[in-house]
């Protein structure tokens, strides 16, 4: 039974389950058989090509942004570049345009998601219920998703560009993209118009996961149609949702080419991306951007993290029981 | 508690097909009903009309005297007992049971009694804190029919309950839902594709094909008194025999040999003025080796060669294929799809005998075989009507 190239003694270890069970973990490692070994050798080997490239094309420039960030290092100057630690973060965490324009990221994540939640709720159960024209009814659904974010922006700009634009005469006779409430509407309004078919598009996927049975069963148990949708389809749906708001609050907080378009972060409605960009892009400031890229891609790993640890989101198709 | 009375239910989908034909059902208040059918034949689709999760098309649902047709299911007062179980995932057992109660606002110490009664009749009381998925499947059948209970709810329906369980347990089952249902007293209508479940469970049986009616009764009239062919093929296991039989002058002549026409018979074959092709249907535990039997003259006796014997221990079950090819009719291949792949035909009709164990019929050899002709029933092969009942007053309802 036991593959040929076992020596005795580890068989007569791994037989002994209980004696086995007794050992320091370091002694059992060395007891694997020469069997198990290779097939882990051979697992290693067959994740190498993807782990390469992951590295080549995550971990590199993960780490060389945060070694520019640690160095003043301005290309208008490039003689004066110098190690200098952590000062750039000082000089970033200590300013008013990184904390407003965090202030602004902040605002339009949570808005634009709240709403997408809600409005792509609503279209998953049209969807999902749609007997006649589902197709279309899906497609049509999808549009906004699959047209270019810039594409898309440039045509929200025209429409809200005082005397031409068809939005801006309906609604205002003022210049909606030059004061900062309004504009920052405008960039909200816009992201949810594009992304909400993307959240619509996962919660269908998790509403197929509700057993019809199951709602069959809460309409005999006395559930009316909102119970069954609190009681029954919401925590059943529960996994799904986590996913999709994980994957858009990322998303959202990355937010760039809207503002870009929109306003090009005038009147105060930058976003983190946006000053990151505009230090690095523009500024030729290598440290300073750096820094900020780092400090965003932080955020992103606490917002990743507190998803996936305090809400115990899973990665879709792993059940409860696979996390450990 | 209730009666349910089906007043020419019929239920057609938009696309035009007709699920159920107009069924008449009336079953008294506590009395234990199974529908029981192939799939397709309408059986769910008449519980999920009871239950209100379907809509009637045409003709009327009345529960307790009271016209139900348009109301929503949590108004019918009946609770359901699904075969996926539809358990709430992400409640514990306890929680599980107490929803409707929770739903319909009872008070919390009330809930609390009634789901502890539920849970100590269905021996879940040490589980109440656990979430279904570390149950096992007896365990979460049992919750399910504890969500049922705890209402005391007018009506039971059931849909395939017991099919998720391993054989053994589905057995186990089988008594203890009967017995449960005695205990409450309760109205209960159970669907199944099981026609042991139907015979052993049920006060009253339901046979139905393709959305109609085919026989209402106890088991045993069902067993003894099939109104057609496929009543008389779908219950009972190993099936009743079919075999082809050509009326003679003064004989039958079957596959095994000329049976003699007695006056019994010949007055019912002319009362129905039965075409001279029949089907002759015997059940196997009318045959027996004739080396055991007394009265051999009351019977035929045949000899044929044996395939197969499979000893049970209490009886044997020995397999003959005699010549003459087998039966055919319309309702035999319905009953032949449903047993899952048509058989095979060839020039030989197989059958399958039930005899004492005493009986040293052995494989491979010849055996004299007796059969009792009392109990032989011939059906008319194109409408598939019992012909042998035609004198004695209909055993049960016969739908069209």
């Amino acid at each position: 039974m036991s593959v040929s190239s076992t020596t005795p003694a580890t068989t007569a270890e791994e037989l002994s389950e209980g004696g086995r069970r007794e050992l320091p973990q370091k002694r059992a490692k060395a007891a694997l058989s020469e069997g198990k070994r290779q097939e882990r050798r051979l697992g290693w080997l067959l994740c190498a090509p993807a782990a390469l490239v992951m590295v080549a094309v995550t971990a590199y420039p993960i780490l060389y942004s945060f070694w520019l960030s640690l160095q003043r290092y301005d290309l208008k100057f490039p003689s004066e570049r110098e190690f200098v630690w952590f000062a750039n973060y000082a000089t970033v965490l200590s300013n008013g345009y990184w904390w407003t324009a965090f202030g602004v990221t902040l605002l339009i994540t949570v808005v634009s998601v709240a709403v997408e939640l809600v409005l792509g709720m609503a279209l998953a159960l049209v969807m999902h219920r749609t007997l006649i024209g589902r197709g279309l009814v899906r497609t049509s659904a999808l549009i906004p998703y699959g047209i270019v974010t810039v594409v898309a922006a440039f045509s929200w700009r025209y429409a809200w560009t005082p005397s031409t634009g068809y939005l801006a005469n309906l609604l205002s006779d003022g210049a909606p993209l030059t004061e900062r409430a309004s504009a920052l509407s405008i960039i909200i309004l816009a992201e949810i118009w594009k992304t909400t078919p993307f959240m619509a598009l996962l919660l269908m996927a998790g509403l197929a996961l509700v057993p019809e049975d199951l709602l069959k069963a809460a309409s005999m148990d006395g559930a009316s149609a909102w119970q069954r949708f609190t009681r029954v389809m919401l925590p059943v749906m529960k996994p799904a949702i986590l996913v999709a708001l994980l994957f858009r609050t990322l998303d959202a907080f990355r937010v760039f080419d809207n503002i870009y378009v929109l306003t090009n972060g005038a009147n105060e409605t930058s976003s983190v991306s946006m000053i990151a960009y505009n230090n690095l892009m523009k500024g030729l400031n290598l440290g300073i951007g750096s820094t900020m890229s780092v400090l965003i891609f932080l955020a992103v790993a606490i917002i990743a993290f507190v998803f996936v640890k305090l809400f115990g989101t899973a990665a879709p198709g792993s059940s409860d029981e696979g996390r450990r | 508690m209730a009666d349910i009375v089906l007043d020419k239910v019929t239920k057609s989908f938009p696309d035009g097909t007709t699920a159920v034909h107009g069924i008449d059902l009336e079953i008294a208040d506590g009395e234990f009903v199974i529908l029981v059918g192939p799939s397709g034949c309408g059986k769910s689709t008449t519980l999920n009309m009871i239950a209100g999760l379907e809509d009637i098309t045409s003709g009327e649902l009345r529960i307790g005297g009271q016209r139900v047709n348009d109301r929503a299911p949590k108004d019918r007062d009946i609770a359901m007992v699904f075969q996926s179980y539809a358990l709430y995932p992400n409640m514990t057992v306890r929680e599980n049971m107490a929803f409707p109660l929770k739903l319909a606002k009872m008070a919390k110490e009330e809930i609390d009694r009634k789901v502890g009664e539920a849970a100590k009749v269905l021996e879940l009381t040490e589980h109440l804190d656990r979430k279904p998925a570390n149950l096992s499947g007896g365990q979460r059948q049992r919750v399910a029919m504890g969500r049922a209970i705890v209402r005391s709810p007018k009506a039971f329906l059931m849909d395939e309950p017991l099919s998720n369980l391993d054989a053994k347990l589905r057995v186990q089952m089988r008594t203890q839902v009967s017995r449960l249902q005695k205990q409450l007293g309760t109205t209960t209508v159970y669907v199944t594709h099981d026609q042991t479940e139907a015979m052993t469970l049920g006060d009253r049986v339901v046979v139905m094909r393709g959305g109609h009616l085919q026989q209402v009764g106890d088991p045993q009239t069902l067993y003894d008194r099939p109104v057609n062919l496929f009543v008389a093929g779908f219950i009972g296991s190993p099936s009743m025999n079919f075999l082809p039989a050509t009326v003679e002058e003064n004989a039958l002549r079957c596959p095994m040999g000329e049976l003699a026409l007695d006056d019994r018979l010949r007055r019912l074959l002319t009362a129905a003025d039965a075409p001279r092709q029949l089907v002759l249907g015997i059940r196997p535990e009318h045959f027996e080796d004739a080396a055991l039997v007394d009265q051999a003259g009351k019977g035929f006796t045949f000899t044929a060669p044996v395939d197969l014997v499979e000893s049970m221990g209490s009886d044997k079950y020995v397999y003959f294929s005699v010549e003459g090819g087998p039966a055919v009719a319309a309702d035999l291949e319905d009953l032949a799809a449903d047993a899952g792949g048509a058989d095979v035909p060839h020039d030989r009709a197989n059958l399958v005998t039930r005899l004492s164990a005493e009986s040293r019929v052995r494989g491979g050899q010849e055996a004299r075989i007796w059969m009792n002709v009392d109990k032989i029933h011939l059906f008319d092969p194109s409408s598939g009507r019992n012909i042998t009942l035609q004198e004695e007053e209909p055993a049960g309802v016969a739908a069209s």
